[in-house]
């Protein structure tokens, strides 16, 4: 008994030991960029003392805020459409039994989500120039759109597969129109899917350098791609600081969907 | 007459879900239709309900042609198998639906939604949400929503099949007081025959997308025209017979009367309930009024209630015999010679 006790004691300190290793190996590097994003040094990995010198720094990057613009455009407009249409994706997929060219549709609309995102870039960008359009935030967008809205849809679509089709029927059979019956029963139980897959479009969309690296034209970066090529040219702990807000940005996007998720699903129950 | 359907073929690419069908469903009549999975039933009712639009045929309901109108406008109400009661909104906010998107004055909404919610005796639940229902009260919410809209017909889908025996009985019974109460046609759909017996004003059995029957529970379950319906309403015994003369037929080596007008020399199956037969000594002599046929007890089985026997027929053939457990009953054992009798208009002659 004494030796069983023993013995899982043991194996008790040894889990909470690795799970130690595993939230340090998660979160010193964060910690440590953070931390460093304070200094008044120079150099990434020396300490000189408290100072916001490096967010000052950030704040006057005329570029630098231009990327971040660009970010935030970019993000919002794609998700938007990529919400929307995605959303629109799922409903024909899930909920119309038969018709012509479905599975087609179905197997490629999964595509932009299986293949290598430098693929994807070089087929935008022989189409945009094939078609002669001129690189621009335009094109940015378009691509966004692009690979969103597969990712929408998946998300949308394992919501829809969850209801009951027969809620649908049953609003039709209390004289709701198709409009009434979607706009009443279906949407407010998929909501939470449809915010789901928007955020995720969202993170996508402000993550992404491969793709937009490519198809973006003079003056329309994105801050990833912005601060991608910043640690080509100089490594200053202005990257630090650059990245110290986009982590805060994204906590704050993370933390407010749970919120919004969850009180979804407590008004659903 | 309140439902109406003509030659109604539903299909579904090239399987035949409902073939040809004609049913006339009459007003304020609590109409069931009853088969297996499968047979076309829950397509037949979802056909009415508008649901489904049928390939071929018309339906009416109270003389209007609604064949291909949808279901937000046509005068009936479903209750559906999974109640589909909207997850998101409360009791009452669920009844309100369809006097809501009919743009009921608010005050009358109120008014109805409270006595439709009363009438399936859920007073003082109207703000919980589906989920904080039992299943027994999802059902009456279901009912309610649909009978709130005073529906002309009432479409119901196997709505009993979710709860469990002893609240799907007292259910059957306050259904059809409900029934009784608001004096629509009920379109009741089962595959239970229990269910459809005690229920039911008429019962239309159903396989592989065709009628086979319609008539009162009586009927079907006395007189069943075909060896599908008596086999699948109750406990069946079926013996080959050949008819010999008017009135009579012959199984194995004995001759017995039975209503039948069939031609001698034709072939039929002869159908016995159970519990219509009686076992007897192989002497002791039987009245004038029943048939009899000589056997040997294969089997007794103990129900409680009653008891059932296998009695091996000299043909080879086993008859199931259920006789009620009184005291008055001597019991038989395996092994011992008994014959077994039964009224001559017990039986049945199928020709099919």
């Amino acid at each position: 008994m004494s030796r069983r006790a023993g013995t899982s004691k043991n194996a008790d300190r040894v889990l909470s030991l690795h799970g130690l290793v595993v939230f340090a190996f998660l979160y010193v590097p964060i910690g440590l960029l953070v931390f460093f994003s304070f200094s008044d040094s120079a150099s990434l990995n020396v300490w000189g003392g408290w100072s916001l010198r490096w967010y000052r720094r950030m704040f006057d990057n005329g570029p630098l805020l231009t990327s971040i613009r660009n970010s935030v455009v970019v993000a919002l407009v794609s998700t938007v459409v990529s919400t929307v249409l995605g959303t629109a994706a799922a409903i024909a997929l899930e909920r119309y039994r038969r018709w012509l060219g479905k599975r087609t549709f179905d197997a490629l609309l999964y595509l932009p989500v299986i293949i290598p995102d430098v693929t994807m870039g070089v087929m935008l960008l022989m189409w945009f120039t094939t078609i002669g359009w001129r690189l621009s935030l335009t094109t940015i967008i378009l691509s966004h759109i692009a690979f969103n809205i597969s990712f929408v849809a998946i998300v949308v679509r394992a919501r829809l597969a969850g209801l009951d089709p027969a809620l649908e029927e049953a609003a039709m059979d209390l004289y709701a129109d198709r409009w009434r019956a979607f706009r009443r029963v279906t949407l407010p139980l998929i909501a939470p899917g449809i915010a789901g897959g928007a955020l995720l479009a969202l993170t996508l969309s402000l993550d992404d350098v491969v793709i937009t690296s490519l198809v973006q034209g003079p003056g329309s970066t994105t801050l990833p791609v912005f601060v991608f090529g910043l640690i080509k040219r100089q490594v200053t702990p202005e990257i630090n600081a650059v990245s110290t807000v986009m982590l805060v940005a994204s906590i704050v996007l993370v933390f407010g969907s749970l919120a919004f998720q969850r009180r979804k699903s407590d008004s659903v129950q | 007459m309140s439902v109406g359907l003509h030659q109604v073929t539903k299909r579904f690419g090239d399987v035949v879900a409902v073939d040809r069908i004609d049913l006339e469903i009459a007003d304020g009549e609590f109409f069931s239709l009853l088969g297996p999975s499968g047979c076309g039933k829950t397509t037949t009712l979802r056909m009415i309900a508008g649901l489904e639009f049928p390939t071929e045929g018309s339906i009416t309901i109270f003389g209007e042609e609604v064949a291909l109108v949808p279901p937000n406008h046509r005068p009936v109400n479903t209750v559906f198998q999974s109640y589909a009661l909207f997850p998101h909104m409360t009791v009452a906010e669920n009844v309100a639906f369809g006097l809501e998107m009919r743009k009921v004055p608010r005050e009358e909404v109120r008014r109805r939604v409270a006595d439709a919610i009363d009438l399936v005796r859920l007073t003082g639940m109207a703000d919980r949400k589906p989920d904080q229902l039992s299943g027994g009260q999802q059902q009456r919410v279901a009912l309610a929503r649909a009978l709130v809209n005073r529906p002309k017909v009432l479409l119901l889908d196997e709505p009993l099949g979710a709860l469990d025996l002893k609240l799907r009985q007292a259910m059957q019974i306050e259904l059809k007081d409900i029934q009784r109460e608001v004096g629509i046609t009920f379109v009741y759909v089962t595959h239970d025959q229990e269910e459809a017996l005690t229920m039911s004003d008429r019962i239309c059995v159903m396989n592989e997308g065709r009628v086979l029957q319609v008539g009162t529970p009586e009927e079907i379950y006395e007189r069943p025209t075909s060896r599908f319906v008596a086999d699948f309403i109750g406990e069946t015994n079926f013996l080959d017979a050949v008819v010999t003369g008017p009135g009579r037929v012959r199984i194995g080596d004995t001759e017995v009367r039975v209503a039948t007008d069939a031609a001698a020399g034709t072939r039929l199956t002869v159908m016995l309930r159970p519990e219509k037969l009686q076992i007897h000594a192989p002497d002791e002599p039987v009245a004038e009024d029943r048939n009899r046929l000589e056997g040997r007890i294969r089997h007794r089985l103990y129900y409680g209630d009653a008891l059932e026997y296998e009695v091996e027929l000299p043909s080879g053939e086993v008859l199931d015999v259920r006789m009620e457990n009184v005291p008055s009953h001597r019991r038989w054992g395996p092994g011992e010679e008994v014959a077994v009798s039964f009224r001559h208009d017990a039986a049945d002659a199928l020709t099919e």
